[in-house]
């Protein structure tokens, strides 16, 4: 294997592009581009996080209502699994580092896993919504305690946030396939490793929009 | 991107084994009344997650001053949206108007 890899180093025509300096220079160049759109999606969720803040300081108590409804242990168990993932994808960034073929392909497999236990769970857990009439729309039923609208309002940012997560969940799972290809392919050395690092990134941050979402919409007075 | 050659994983370990338990942490917290301190703790905790993977897993200790500066200015911009909207949300009906 390491034969093949110093062989694939050998086809890279030069891994430094002509623009740059040094690879450091061109790698922190890559990390900054990828951040400036981090920012941008932060500010994207940021919007949605605004419309939760205000509606649940609106409705306190038809939100706690709301989120008593939500299956903590999936929640909670979901939320594992993310952080799983991201150990797993730091990890498969390492082996790109350390140009290790076999270490990139079984972490980057293993982060796509958990990336499908996530959405399976998730998945799951919308079929429950969907059973319990608790989709907003006509169909949107509520006896519980709590404004039937207000109630309403919580389970529409529930399905959107929790929806444009899981949006990113997909199009990470095919950054994810992607990467993983690329890794078998052994397009991955010591020198370059720069898209592991950038996938890794987006992998991440995805893992932080879940680690805010799970306290705001599992966890609220859940002591009542 | 070269400068940390010790391997990490230890690093990593340790992270994600905090990661873990402050998942279950921010559960158990959550089944408890701290009165109005409820969420200020859930926030903290979350916060705190955040930061870890930030700093460890997305490798903002190693990254440029630069780049730094963005992820932090991101953050910040995040709270000016929170902090100018709460500023009209929260303060409505505070002060009386004549006439109403």
């Amino acid at each position: 294997m390491a034969d093949a890899q110093a062989h694939a180093q050998d086809l890279e025509p030069t891994a430094l592009q002509h623009q740059f300096d040094s690879l450091e220079q061109q790698f922190d160049a890559s990390v900054l581009g990828m951040w400036v759109f981090l920012v941008t999606e932060i500010m994207f969720f940021g919007g949605l996080f605004m419309a939760y803040i205000v509606y649940r300081t609106w409705y306190p108590d038809s939100f706690a209502a709301g989120s008593h409804h939500l299956d903590v242990t999936l929640g909670m168990t979901n939320t594992m699994v993310l952080i799983a993932s991201s150990l797993t994808m730091a990890l498969a960034v390492w082996a790109g580092q350390q140009g290790n073929r076999f270490r990139q392909v079984l972490f980057l497999g293993l982060t796509l896993l958990f990336g499908f236990a996530f959405l399976g769970i998730k998945a799951y857990e919308y079929w429950e919504k969907f059973q319990d009439h608790l989709v907003p729309g006509p169909n949107f039923v509520w006896d519980g305690p709590g404004n039937p609208h207000a109630v309403q309002i919580f389970y529409s940012l529930y399905f959107a946030m929790t929806g444009l997560h899981a949006l990113h969940m997909v199009v990470g799972a095919g950054i994810m396939i992607t990467l993983l290809v690329m890794a078998a392919r052994g397009r991955f050395t010591r020198q370059w490793s720069t898209p592991l690092e950038i996938g890794g990134l987006y992998w991440h941050f995805v893992d932080i929009v879940w680690i805010f979402l799970f306290p705001l919409l599992y966890l609220i007075e859940r002591h009542v | 991107m070269t400068e940390h050659a010790e391997s990490p994983i230890g690093t990593y370990l340790a992270v994600f084994v905090t990661l873990l338990v402050m998942t279950a942490l921010t559960t158990w917290v959550a089944f408890h009344d701290w009165g109005a301190l409820n969420t200020p703790i859930a926030l903290a905790i979350a916060v705190f997650k955040g930061s870890l993977v930030v700093w460890f897993f997305m490798h903002v200790r190693y990254s440029a001053r630069l780049t730094q500066i963005v992820v932090v200015s991101g953050f910040f911009w995040l709270l000016i949206l929170f902090s100018f909207t709460l500023s009209d949300y929260l303060s409505r009906g505070m002060l009386p108007f004549p006439g109403k």
